[in-house]
């Protein structure tokens, strides 16, 4: 008999939804990896995984001082013994202290521990030099979760009054997705990959312009540092943005989780709280901003523990409210990952026992991916048909790529996207995954895909230059 | 409105926020935008100008919610809080925070086997130490190997660490007497609301009298609520037997189920078991009734079992929804979609600040799996040190093993002690004039019903609050004490309870108990 839930009878929102960041090329990937596991008869040895900026899974150590305090806090047993440096246990009790029952193992309040937010709110105002007050921070399940709840609160409407909200393309397909499973109105601005991918106010417009047709555009969100595109906006462009969003009368999203990844001479992490706060009133008494930030990127990696805030500027109080009983029907982001965003926020300082370790693992990653970002990009234009723009700053290069007109006909034969054809002729023949330039958005009629620079840097010169020649010898089977 | 629960019959002249009124009654937002495209912006404006996120702009959906286990009597127990802290006098030196399922914050400790597993997974150096136990090196090994880069920073399968799925069927398997259970059908959540919450939102569809119906209990855990306002669907209650010790009756889920076809399509049905707030635990009979009642009426079945391990009473037993579904043979065990949730936070873990739990499906259509995992692939995964925690509370130490013998005691001694507070509870209250308590089968909670007189009804009514409200507002004022009304979970018209847990200590439960009593027994007396 029929079920009584089939894909007809389905949410219809979720339908629309797509995720290509584990989308069908990785459900493919982990199928060849089956399939070495089970008999070895592939061109290649192992699956590489270079679709998702997953730090730690590519063989990132973690920062051995927040990991420390994390397992103190969580087996306070820990605090008597010895192999443990005494500031990393002084972290934990302030940190257990706060939680209730003494216990990671308590609920938290809803918006996250006080003292947490209130490190955060201090970390913020170093960081900024401005001042930032800790009702304004909430601690979230990663930063997707609360980029998720920010636009919850600000969907409304219906028909032409509905919510339209302004996304970059490329973009990290979180937002498409949470459009899609809101029924908001997606509302496309291009990045100008002519300029390295830069942010354009009149691109703004035209799209915002485009919007009011058929919507009611609220909201602007902006990636900064960009993904997947990686670049980093300069100051007066975030000015630009600002004043922009002040005209039109819109709500500013600032993902900015790649803020600590920034590789380029000449690039600097300005945070929009910060410039928006410097150009003074009428600015900064009335641009509603929420800014985000995780635990996942950065020099710390640390994905798996879902951890994140938002910082709300200029928020309505009564708004606000309606935000805090939101998250209080999940009760609380997680506790380890509260109390390890606590470590990033408030890290070890010069004179402290973990400092010199800490200063060093956080620089050997931070370099690391600083080649490794200049590499890709090296090895990558060296390729006829490859054109990879500077990597900035995240984690990825977003490399477009030509395609002869011999491919884009054998993969509209299978059905498929240009990009995702040759994606997956790319993981057959070499197992490495990467993701579909039209998993992100694209101007039509380009092609590309997005790779992490993860990988240890031996291994990324190889895994470019395995790349590199499959795309020449791809090109030339299909011309 | 009186909140979720007590509108009964779809009373027309209720306020906006009730969720049980069809779609087509709720308010829309058209007028605003025609007022904000009115309001030019010039750059010389004020900064006084009208927000453009506010009360009348934001998501409507998102104000019907309300979420009463930590809602205006906890924001004011709070307040009254930092009142203290600024040395404010009270007639009470604490505020005791009796509105929540939190094991830890009430003193209780946790398994020391599943924090030493997580701390080794957390900072895996330790493995070289002395001070941890092989047992749990083992498990910790186990669990990094199946994490990327071996380590609990790395983002998980969406659907969760494999290795742990298959500890969590076999588990099913053992509880259920050998009922088959497949990894496949396992997904581990960010806490059982998690769960419960991405399946609700892939069940509403619909519009106007086709829009999804979803039939939860009342009393209800008011998650439930909470989410069905979100998702615009439509609530629909049944009521349990307060006078049979909360037992629901099919009778009652017919009868809800007749009356709500009228205005939408009811097609899932919420059982709590055991129950939150009411504790009561379902026989087997029960669930078989129930189960056939979802197989009659074509319903989604959402069997939320997080208090598993939490039975006391005599007599009562925790029977799963999906072992009597297999029992019940091919029939139903072919073509009954079921879900089934637990979670870290409850039974002898109280591991509420993980937020790890799992949900088991049985019966999802195919593509429906795949669309499920889609979503949970845009929240990537959650987050691995729950998911560890959920592998030690189905996988914990077993006799033989070196930790097995102190796991065991621990595991006891929480259970033991939650029975006691439950009898305790449950003895106390009922010797108060005016209360009345329901044996607490399961669970841990309280909820008990409370006669309030008519002089206190009418004040509640000069303050705009329902008379519970009014009543557990003033216990938090004189006592200190902080219990959630019942009409923060629903009940019948013109009944009123109030839903405390047992998790203090025990002593300190007595003087909380006592306290309780005499506040009821003034307050009898100056609304006689």
């Amino acid at each position: 008999r029929e079920p009584v839930l089939t894909p007809a009878t389905m949410n219809p929102a979720l339908r629309k939804v797509e995720y290509a960041v584990r989308g069908p090329i990785v459900t493919r990937a982990l199928q060849l990896e089956q399939e070495l596991w089970q008999d070895a008869s592939k061109p290649f040895t192992e699956v590489i995984k270079a679709n998702i900026g997953d730090a730690q899974a590519m063989g990132q150590q973690p920062i051995t001082f927040f990991r420390q305090v994390t397992a103190l806090c969580l087996y306070p047993e820990l605090l008597i013994v010895p192999s443990i440096p005494d500031d990393a246990k002084d972290r934990a009790h302030r940190l257990l202290g706060a939680c209730n029952g003494y216990s990671a193992g308590a609920y938290s309040a809803s918006a996250g521990i006080e003292m947490v937010r209130q490190d955060v709110a201090r970390f913020l105002q170093r960081r900024d030099g401005v001042p930032a007050s800790p009702g304004d921070i909430f601690l979230s399940t990663g930063a997707s979760d609360a980029i998720m709840s920010i636009l919850k609160l600000l969907v409304s409407g219906s028909g032409p009054s509905r919510t339209g909200v302004l996304i970059p393309i490329p973009q990290y397909p979180l937002y498409s997705a949470a459009i899609a499973e809101l029924s908001a109105v997606q509302l496309n601005y291009y990045l100008d990959e002519g300029h390295c991918w830069a942010l354009d106010v009149a691109e703004l417009r035209r799209a915002l312009a485009e919007g009011r047709r058929h919507c009611c555009p609220r909201v602007l969100c902006i990636i900064n540092p960009g993904n997947p595109t990686g670049q980093v906006q300069s100051r007066q462009c975030i000015e630009d943005v600002i004043k922009f969003a002040f005209e039109e009368k819109l709500f500013l999203m600032a993902d900015e989780v790649y803020q600590d990844n920034v590789y380029a001479e000449g690039s600097a992490f300005h945070s929009f709280k910060k410039v928006l706060m410097e150009m003074g009133p009428p600015y900064s008494e009335t641009v509603e901003l929420a800014s985000f930030h995780s635990v996942s990127k950065g020099f710390m990696g640390e994905c798996g523990f879902r951890s994140g805030y938002v910082e709300v500027v200029n928020m309505d109080p009564q708004v606000k409210q309606q935000l805090v009983k939101l998250v209080s029907v999940r009760l609380c982001p997680p506790v380890p990952g509260q109390i390890l965003l606590d470590t990033v926020v408030n890290p070890p300082q010069p004179g402290e026992l973990s400092y010199e370790c800490f200063i060093a693992e956080k620089q050997a990653v931070l370099s690391a991916l600083a080649h490794k970002a200049r590499l890709t990009e090296e090895i990558f234009n060296r390729t006829p048909g490859i054109h990879c723009n500077p990597v900035q700053g995240a984690m990825y290069s977003f490399p477009r790529i030509d395609l002869p007109p011999r491919a884009l006909a054998a993969a509209k034969a299978q059905g498929q996207a240009p990009d995702m054809f040759f994606c997956m002729k790319l993981l057959e023949e070499t197992g490495i995954c990467v993701v579909p330039g039209s998993g992100f958005g694209q101007r039509e009629g380009t092609f590309h895909f997005r790779m992490t620079i993860l990988p240890p840097t031996e291994k990324l010169q190889i895994l470019l230059e395995k790349l590199s020649s499959f795309y020449t010898k791809f090109v030339k089977e299909y011309s | 409105c009186h909140g979720p629960g007590v509108c009964r019959s779809g009373r027309e002249d209720m306020a906006l926020p009730c969720a049980r009124l069809p779609r087509a009654r709720r308010e829309g937002t058209v007028r605003w935008s025609s007022a904000a495209k009115a309001s030019a912006v010039t750059i010389t404006e004020k900064a006084s100008r009208e927000k453009i996120l506010t009360l009348e702009s934001m998501n409507p959906q998102v104000k019907a919610v309300e979420y009463a286990v930590r809602g205006p009597i906890v924001l004011k127990a709070g307040e009254i809080e930092k009142e203290l802290r600024k040395g404010i006098k009270k007639p009470f030196t604490e505020v005791i925070k009796a509105n929540i399922g939190d094991a830890h914050a009430m003193g209780q400790r946790p398994i020391t086997f599943l924090r030493q597993v997580v701390a080794l997974c957390t900072y895996p150096n330790l493995l070289d130490s002395p001070s941890f136990p092989e047992d749990a090196k083992k498990r910790a090994r186990r669990i990094l190997q199946g994490c990327g880069g071996n380590s609990l920073g790395s983002y998980s399968a969406s659907q969760g660490i494999n290795c742990i799925r298959e500890d969590v069927a076999a588990y099913i398997e053992r509880r259920d007497g050998g009922v088959p259970a497949d990894p496949d059908n396992i997904y581990l959540t960010t806490g059982a609301s998690d769960g419960i919450a991405t399946i609700l939102k892939i069940l509403v569809s619909g519009g106007g009298k086709s829009r999804t119906g979803v039939m939860i209990p009342i009393p209800q855990y008011p998650l439930y609520s909470a989410a069905i306002s979100e998702l615009d669907a439509i609530q629909v209650n049944y009521y349990l037997d307060e006078e049979n010790c909360w037992a629901l009756d099919v009778n009652e889920l017919r009868r809800s189920l007749n009356e709500a076809k009228a205005y939408c399509n009811p097609k899932v049905l919420c059982i709590i078991n055991p129950g939150n707030p009411t504790g009561q635990v379902q026989n087997r009979k029960c669930i078989e009734d129930v189960i056939h009642f979802a197989w009659e009426e074509k319903l989604f079945l959402l069997a939320d079992e997080v208090y598993q391990d939490n039975v006391y009473s005599e007599g009562c037993q925790f029977h799963s929804f999906k072992k009597i579904l297999y029992e019940m043979g091919p029939e139903y065990y072919n073509n009954v979609e079921l879900a089934s949730f637990h979670s870290t936070s409850k039974g002898y873990m109280g591991e509420c600040g993980y937020r790890g739990g799992y949900m088991e499906v049985i019966n999802l259509h195919p593509e429906i799996k795949g669309q499920l995992v889609k979503l949970l692939s845009v929240r990537l995964c959650p987050p691995v040190s729950g998911q560890a925690a959920m592998d030690i509370v189905v996988n914990p130490p077993v006799p033989g093993e070196e930790s097995y013998s102190q796991f065991i005691k621990e595991k006891e001694s929480v259970l033991n002690n939650l029975a006691k507070k439950a009898k305790l509870t449950e003895d106390m209250f009922n010797k108060v004039p005016g209360i009345h308590c329901n044996p607490l089968q399961g669970a841990m909670y309280a909820f008990p019903r409370i006669f309030i007189p008519s002089k206190a009804i009418e004040e509640a009514k000069a303050h705009k609050m329902a008379p519970d409200m009014f009543y557990c507002m003033k216990l938090l004022e004189e006592t200190g004490i902080c219990v959630v009304p019942g009409s923060g979970f629903g009940q019948r018209e013109g009944s009123h309870h109030f839903r405390m847990t047992i998790l203090p200590p025990v002593e300190k439960l007595k003087i909380l108990l006592e306290k309780v009593k005499d506040f009821h027994i003034k307050f009898l007396e100056k609304y006689a």
